[in-house]
């Protein structure tokens, strides 16, 4: 499902973020991406979503060579991707169903089945009751509970996560890393970058590791 | 071979879907502008304002020059070209050339004015009956008052006074059409001025409303970084500013008509007065239904076009980092 063959990212400064990694992730996988901060997780994510470019090497995600995606083609690809982010990315003007209903007004489904959509998605996250609340007055944990379910609305086959439980308590922590669990298990390809190492050791799924920009472990099944 | 068609089904339903996905973020973006322009009145209402007076203004003084332009035109067609006669030359002999003169084709109507009638009504008018009286002759010769039939204008009006002129009795024949066209290459100088004027405060509207948008974006900066990592496209993003431009635009083109017609309005009455006085029946000539109409599409054309600018020029700039 995503293909990484011998990627290497250099920033324009000359830092090398990434070398030379090969990494191949099948459907229906949930695998975390771990290492220290500057290791080079979140670049490997914004590598697939196409926020940046690889220096050299290929990269194929969901059967599409990535180099081939020209810059109109960048928005596209995203939505065909859920991403949750580490510091939400929510829309705080507007309630928790307008920010998660945000991928579907953009995709340009209609009215009816965003309203079903979105109150599924908030379903499984366990916010259906919140639908009217402002994300201020919501918990960290919601919060993030809300970006998920935003980032699942669209069905994606991918769904990216950069450090979920960054902020949250372990009890939390728990919660949502069993959330990724379920989608996992219907069939979504699942890629968690986190450096809780206590926390993943224990989910029993392949582990990425990398340590400056170089693959430590978790190349291949 | 089903396969092919289900395929060109599918493309065709894919097609519609995207065209109502269209169609409907448009109606969203178009509601959606509106609500926030219509959220801050205040400072809505005075982007407005700025609008509507750059616009009134040229649009205004056009009104006024096609007044103006109406008002010479009413002057313009009875050209006359007033005969004086020679010293000597009789009442009588005048009445004969004035109907030898009614005969020509050239000639619509024609009027003598004897020395002493010229007298008589000059010594009435400018109110030196006194001096007048004092002379010991009269120095005001025969006069014919010529109106030429309507097809002569311009060249040809001057040819037939040169040779009304070259007639035995006739001293001098003056065409009476300088100061008209004086008056109209004046109006034509002040109608290229309005219209310099009006391109630099139309390129003023624009910049105006540029910065209103860029400000909209930067104050969005947030959300668009957002919308961009969760697959909206450039388009997505512009749509709703290019209608806050739209929305800014026509509102400013609904203030100048307001504006213009408020103007119009106040100045009638004294225009009117003005215009009894000189036994005139014109009437201020307004921007009508259409001008308005016009107007407010000017506005949401000079709205699109600025936020169009400031877009291109910033919205790009915004990438998720």
């Amino acid at each position: 499902m995503i293909s990484f063959d011998r990627v290497s990212k250099r920033y324009a400064q000359g830092h090398d973020a990434l070398r030379e990694i090969s990494i191949d992730i099948a459907r229906d996988e949930l695998v975390f991406l771990t290492g220290h901060s500057g290791a080079g997780k979140s670049t490997l994510l914004r590598l697939i979503m196409l926020m940046e470019r690889p220096s050299r090497g290929q990269l194929t995600v969901d059967g599409r060579n990535l180099a081939t995606v020209g810059p109109r083609g960048v928005p596209r690809h995203r939505r065909d991707i859920g991403v949750v982010f580490q510091n939400h990315q929510l829309l705080f003007d507007r309630p928790v169903f307008d920010n998660v209903a945000l991928p579907l007004i953009i995709a340009g489904y209609d009215y009816r089945e965003v309203g079903r959509r979105v109150r599924a998605a908030l379903d499984k996250v366990g916010l259906l009751e919140r639908e009217r609340a402002m994300p201020v007055t919501l918990s960290g944990g919601e919060q993030q509970r809300v970006g998920i379910a935003r980032a699942v609305v669209g069905k994606p086959n991918i769904l990216l996560a950069d450090e979920p439980t960054g902020n949250l308590d372990p009890l939390l922590s728990a919660e949502i890393m069993q959330l990724f669990e379920e989608f996992n298990r219907v069939g979504v390809t699942v890629l968690i970058a986190s450096h809780d190492l206590a926390l993943i050791s224990r989910l029993r799924h392949r582990i990425i590791t990398l340590r400056d920009g170089r693959l430590v472990t978790g190349s291949a099944l | 071979m089903s396969g092919r068609r289900e395929g060109a089904s599918q493309s065709r339903a894919e097609f519609r879907d995207v065209y109502n996905a269209w169609l409907r973020h448009h109606r969203l973006s178009a509601a959606d502008s509106l609500f926030r322009v219509l959220d801050n009145p205040v400072s809505s209402a005075l982007t407005w304002l700025v609008i509507g007076i750059a616009l009134a203004l040229p649009v205004g003084l056009n009104i006024a020059l096609d007044n103006v332009g109406q008002l010479s035109g009413n002057w313009d067609s009875p050209a006359q070209i007033s005969l004086f006669l020679r010293d000597g030359v009789s009442v009588e002999t005048a009445g004969e050339l004035q109907s030898r003169l009614e005969q020509r084709d050239e000639v619509a109507a024609t009027r003598f004015i004897s020395r002493e009638q010229a007298l008589e009504e000059f010594s009435a008018l400018s109110g030196f009956a006194d001096v007048l009286a004092s002379l010991e002759q009269n120095p005001l010769p025969n006069l014919i008052l010529l109106t030429p039939a309507g097809q002569y204008q311009g060249g040809s009006l001057a040819s037939l006074r040169e040779e009304l002129e070259a007639l035995p009795d006739v001293a001098e024949a003056v065409l009476d059409m300088e100061w008209l066209q004086r008056l109209n290459s004046l109006m034509e100088l002040t109608r290229r001025g309005v219209l310099a004027v009006g391109g630099l405060l139309v390129l003023g509207v624009v910049l105006i409303l540029g910065n209103t948008i860029r400000l909209a974006i930067e104050s969005r900066r947030d959300e668009i970084v957002i919308v961009k990592l969760v697959g909206g496209s450039n388009a997505f993003v512009r749509r709703p500013f290019l209608y806050t431009g739209l929305w800014y635009g026509v509102g400013g083109g609904v203030f100048a008509a307001t504006l213009v017609a408020i103007s119009l309005w106040f100045l009638a009455g004294p225009v009117g007065e003005l215009a009894e006085l000189y036994q005139s029946s014109f009437q201020l000539g307004g921007l009508g239904v259409m001008g308005a109409l016009n107007l407010v599409i000017l506005g949401g054309l000079l709205g699109l076009a600025g936020s169009w600018l400031a877009v291109a020029r910033h919205l790009a700039a915004i990438e998720p980092r």
